[in-house]
């Protein structure tokens, strides 16, 4: 990959691998990064992955716990993972509980209000609605959609908590004086 | 951020979900230097104020035992197995000694009826989850009516310099959030103040 290709950075993972491989000065590197990390992190919000309570979390993160972000993000993860699998089990029973499912669906929305992800939100409420109806149909359908979105969500936010990793600490400050 | 080693007000969180723990133990520590004592059931949080619940409805049946630890505020998600926050909040304002500690309900339902029936059973507030900074807020009165009251005023101004500079990014952030925030719960606002 060319270097001028550096510059017009899109959000694909193989710009953050060709980044890597390049030894340009440190701080052209860290500046790519971060070009990339807030292409990122636009994407998030722009594509309606996540809302303003993700700023939130990150307005709570400081000297004194600098993981704090990703740290809630993965609890989060172990949280939606583990009602994923339930609601899964709960869909497929028969004769089905749509008071039990709606339960879950419940829980999850929760979950992922506490970290601002908002498509998650959507869709649950959408689940929850055939829940209400008991519309199998709507239920699997809606169910699909949110597993999807766990899925993206989970990918562009691994790769986000990546890219600052690379970016390293002082990228907060950077960031607050762009 | 410095935590104050004479810091005083001391807050009990009740939260069955680990992320929500994690959550407002920060948004306690960002806002002010509490210290925070998370646990995750409403029995663990009486065990933790001193008091050992017993199975009977008389209020005669709660007795106090060694108050190992002072708790200025509570705050309890509502929705927990077992023990819900409102059936904390009626144990603690039923014990002779623990009525006295202000109680805040925290739920990611906006119900009405919930809300008011928390309030006239004696809560302080109410949030809405996600809690927000912003919220953190309306907590500061409510800790001031507990004992310590002159103490806690005099730390107020004497760290409220020293905190300023730190603290001021957040301040002025809280403000710009509050403005987004006041408006999911405008209809019903509940500021005792």
């Amino acid at each position: 990959m060319a270097l001028a290709s550096h510059r017009h950075i899109s959000s694909c993972l193989c710009s953050i691998h060709s980044s890597l491989c390049y030894s340009t000065r440190p701080e052209m590197e860290r500046s790519s990064l971060q070009r990339q990390l807030a292409n990122l992190k636009k994407s998030l919000f722009d594509q309606g992955n996540l809302d303003e309570q993700f700023d939130q979390l990150e307005e709570l993160q400081d000297d004194a716990s600098p993981n704090f972000v990703e740290e809630v993000v993965t609890l989060f993860f172990r949280d939606s993972s583990r009602l994923v699998a339930n609601i899964e089990q709960a869909i497929e029973k028969s004769p089905r509980d749509y008071g039990s499912l709606d339960a879950l669906v419940h829980q999850l929305k929760d979950s992922a209000s506490s970290i601002g992800a908002a498509k998650m939100m959507k869709e649950c409420t959408v689940f929850r609605e055939y829940c209400d109806k008991r519309n199998l149909e709507g239920c699997l359908r809606s169910f699909q959609k949110v597993k999807k979105e766990h899925s993206t969500l989970r990918l562009k936010l691994e790769n986000y908590f990546q890219l600052l990793r690379q970016v390293g600490p002082a990228e907060k400050a950077t960031r607050s004086g762009n | 951020m410095a935590v104050d080693a004479e810091a005083q007000f001391h807050v009990l969180a009740v939260d069955d979900s680990l992320m929500d723990r994690k959550l407002i133990e920060r948004l306690l520590k960002t806002s002010s230097s509490f210290q925070v004592t998370t646990v995750d059931s409403g029995s663990k949080a009486l065990q933790v104020l001193g008091l050992k619940e017993e199975h009977q409805t008389s209020t005669s049946a709660l007795s106090p035992q060694h108050n190992e630890i002072e708790v200025n505020l509570v705050i309890t998600d509502y929705c927990m197995p077992g023990m819900t926050g409102y059936d904390l909040l009626k144990k603690i304002k039923e014990s002779s000694s623990l009525k006295d500690i202000p109680v805040v309900i925290m739920s990611s339902e906006n119900v009405p009826s919930r809300i008011n029936r928390c309030l006239e059973g004696g809560a302080e507030e109410f949030f809405l989850k996600p809690v927000q900074l912003s919220d953190m807020r309306r907590l500061g009165p409510h800790i001031l009516k507990g004992k310590h009251k002159e103490q806690q005023q005099l730390h107020q101004e004497e760290n409220s310099n020293n905190n300023n500079m730190s603290n001021k990014r957040k301040v002025m952030d809280e403000e710009i959030l509050s403005e987004s925030t006041r408006l999911r719960f405008s209809s019903s606002s509940l500021n005792l103040i």
